[in-house]
């Protein structure tokens, strides 16, 4: 699939796509909004994934439930969804403080929605593969819950915070249809990368929408495969 | 000395006690029983990370019952050792200095008297990943020491170890726990090593402990 598409484009429409200041910008916001959709989603995903491996309280399938919604609905509903937030009281107050529908903030928002989903698996995951009895220790020494956690615990799981933030990266440099909805693709303003594609396909560009599909390719790879290599360092 | 008072806990359909017994001040107590009886469940509840259903848990005349883990004067070795798995052997050894707020050179001299008594000065910057079973009880036994705990609560320390080694740290635990003066819990579920280092031997058997007669 990847090679009839990379069939379909040549060095010089990938070049073109590259010397695009629309496209070039695009590039930059996707890595500007990955990365921090990447950063928030595992600063929420650690205590997250922790609190769900390793304490039970009430209510704690429910949230659990929650929390893996935005993963099974359609990417456009939770952009609907988002939308539609935005619109009741609370939505309206967080808005003014911070304006997110259609703005950069917005992608960041749309894209941290299913990104942190992903990253909270990845952590409850890598915390339930870990062994709780150094931590337990840590706590017959002397050391606060906090600090066992902070000195003993989080280390250990550093393969796993790699993890997550490059799962919550890669699905974030995917994102479509929830920004389009709550973001909108405008030129130069909150186009990234998928949307690009879009735009493109829509004005019968095909040779730019499959250069640009092909930069996504190349760079999604490169950069999971730097991270992959930096994992295995950690 | 070590006194479980009438302890009791249950999880479903596991029920542990009541239970009551003694190891007196200095002495080598040794916990025997089947796989799952609830061995470890009592030394957690010991350590204060298990809280029982009802019943106290006394150290050396104090009850320690509403103390938290770090409060409790006890160090624990559980099985496999629990290394830190990020940490050196030294950081291992220093994390009590650390917890304290000593800076690695103020605790160096007792890290290293800590390795020299336990014959593992040489493994000192390596990581719990490139240590042998029997190398990784040995500093387990160092951690816990390093607290200067009153009581030793040792879960199943020598479990899955060759007999040589296996014979080496039967007469290390003897030594630390006799030059120290001690009072440990060792859980086990072999009656020779029991007999190799018990003063006094108790059985948990459904739900209760019972002291056993035995010819060391």
């Amino acid at each position: 699939m990847l090679a009839a598409t990379a069939s379909y484009s040549t060095p010089g429409h990938l070049l073109k796509a590259l010397l695009s200041r629309e496209i070039q910008h695009s590039v930059y916001l996707s890595i500007v909004t990955c990365t921090s959709t990447a950063l928030l989603s595992v600063v929420f995903a650690v205590p997250a994934g922790y609190l769900l491996s390793r304490t039970q309280f009430p209510g704690k399938t429910l949230v659990e439930v929650v929390l893996d919604v935005p993963i099974v609905l359609p990417p456009m509903v939770v952009g609907l969804a988002l939308l539609i937030f935005f619109q009741t009281p609370l939505g309206r107050m967080l808005e003014k403080a911070v304006p997110l529908t259609y703005t950069v903030y917005g992608v960041i928002v749309a894209q941290f929605v299913i990104g942190a989903a992903f990253a909270i698996r990845t952590m409850r995951g890598t915390f339930d593969h870990l062994s709780p009895r150094p931590e337990a220790v840590a706590l017959t020494l002397g050391c606060s819950r906090a600090r066992a956690f902070w000195w003993v615990t989080l280390p250990s799981a550093r393969g796993g915070v790699f993890a997550a933030a490059s799962v919550a990266w890669a699905h974030s440099l995917g994102e479509f249809g929830p920004i389009l909805v709550f973001a909108g693709a405008t030129r130069m303003k909150t186009e990234v990368l998928p949307t690009t594609v879009w735009l493109e396909l829509s004005v019968g560009n095909l040779e730019a929408a499959v250069a640009v599909s092909l930069l996504m390719v190349l760079f999604a790879g490169a950069v999971l495969l730097a991270v992959r290599k930096a994992g295995e360092r950690v | 000395m070590i006194l479980f008072d009438k302890i009791r806990w249950r999880a479903g359909i596991f029920e542990l006690g009541p239970v009551s017994f003694e190891v007196p001040f200095g002495k080598y107590g040794m916990l025997m029983g089947r796989t799952g009886c609830g061995k470890t469940t009592l030394a957690e509840i010991l350590c204060g990370l298990r809280v029982p259903d009802s019943g106290r848990v006394w150290i050396n005349g104090q009850d320690i019952s509403d103390r938290e883990p770090g409060k409790r004067g006890i160090g624990y070795v559980p099985q496999d050792g629990a290394l830190f798995p990020t940490m050196t052997v030294r950081e291992n050894l220093a994390f009590v200095s650390r917890i304290r707020g000593l800076k690695p050179a103020a605790s160096a001299p007792s890290v290293e008297r800590l390795a020299g008594l336990l014959g593992i000065s040489h493994l000192l910057d390596r990581k719990p990943a490139h240590l042998s079973g029997g190398e990784r009880q040995r500093v387990a036994l160092g951690r816990a020491l390093a607290a200067e705990p009153s009581a030793l609560v040792l879960d199943e320390p020598l479990s899955a170890l060759d007999e040589e080694t296996h014979a080496d740290l039967v007469a290390l635990l003897k030594k630390v726990q006799r030059s120290l003066g001690l009072t440990a819990l060792h859980i086990t579920h072999h009656r020779q090593e029991a007999c190799q280092l018990a003063d006094h031997l108790f059985l948990l058997a459904d739900g209760a402990v019972s002291p056993l007669e035995f010819a060391p």
